[in-house]
């Protein structure tokens, strides 16, 4: 391969990263009382959940697809980043009515 | 399975019954020791189930029961250390007490699905009965603002065990 191979593959990674449109944000969700707010929340594949735990009991944010499985220890703030994307339903493991959404775009 | 729900409902009504009849409120060291027992109870029947139920949502079901009774008492233990009040004894937590007793032996001699169904029911029923009595006797009754706002965090999280017992009984049938 030629030099000047290298450099466009260079120069196509660096401007493909610099082309990110969007910065990630930090989007927090908050258990509380066994109720999870808000109980529908818009992200992006990057965004960070700051998973807010209030309460004196230990909670899970369980994907029902698979896609992610937080575990809350009681009155702790749990941070994880998005990876995939997709509408996904999840719920509390150890107690199943607490459910919420994350609309998650790529 | 009749008769164990109605136990149920009889032991906490007695607790309402019991304060009307003497005219008084309970203390809030009655208070106290009311709520902490019921979660005592619900974490023995909890440990019974986790031994003996069969059916995975059911034991999955006691574990959290066991959890969240456990870490509530906690915190019951906690405010009563902070506030100075010592738990006291009396006939609501007595009658609960020897009611829950009878019921944990009663559940000791089912058996498989028969057990699984009639804890769960047991469950419903229990959960609606200390749920009715935090909503219409103790919490009203408390005079401490943090006792108050525990009973009332206790409440929530109580209407959300009921809920849930209600969808693992709604399973079983």
């Amino acid at each position: 391969m030629r030099r000047g191979s290298y450099l466009t593959v260079a120069a196509e990674l660096l401007f493909g990263t610099m082309a990110v449109p969007a910065q990630a944000e930090t989007i927090q969700i908050t258990m509380t009382n066994l109720v999870v707010a808000p109980s529908e929340v818009s992200a992006r594949v990057g965004d960070t959940i700051e998973w807010i735990n209030n309460d004196v009991l230990a909670h899970t944010a369980t994907a029902r697809n698979g896609d992610f499985d937080v575990m809350m220890p009681p009155r702790k703030t749990v941070t994880s980043v998005l990876k995939k994307a997709g509408t996904v339903e999840y719920y509390c493991r150890f107690h199943p009515n607490m459910k919420a959404v994350l609309t998650i775009a790529p | 399975m009749f008769v164990r729900v109605s136990a149920a409902i009889a032991a906490l009504s007695i607790l309402g019954s019991a304060a009307l009849a003497q005219g008084a409120k309970p203390t809030d060291a009655q208070i106290a020791h009311i709520a902490y027992t019921a979660g005592v109870i619900d974490i023995a029947a909890g440990k019974q189930a986790i031994e003996k139920a069969g059916n995975k949502d059911v034991k999955a079901f006691a574990q959290d029961m066991v959890r969240d009774h456990e870490a509530v008492n906690k915190q019951a233990l906690d405010l009563v250390k902070k506030l100075k009040v010592t738990p006291e004894d009396n006939d609501t937590s007595k009658t609960l007490s020897k009611q829950a007793t009878e019921k944990l032996a009663e559940l000791a001699k089912l058996k498989g699905a028969e057990y699984d169904k009639a804890y769960v029911a047991n469950e419903v029923a229990y959960h609606k009965a200390v749920n009715g009595a935090l909503e219409t006797q103790l919490i009203p009754s408390a005079s401490n603002t943090e006792l108050k706002s525990l009973l009332q965090t206790g409440l929530k999280i109580f209407q959300g065990h009921q809920q849930h017992a209600e969808q693992v009984a709604a399973k079983l049938k």
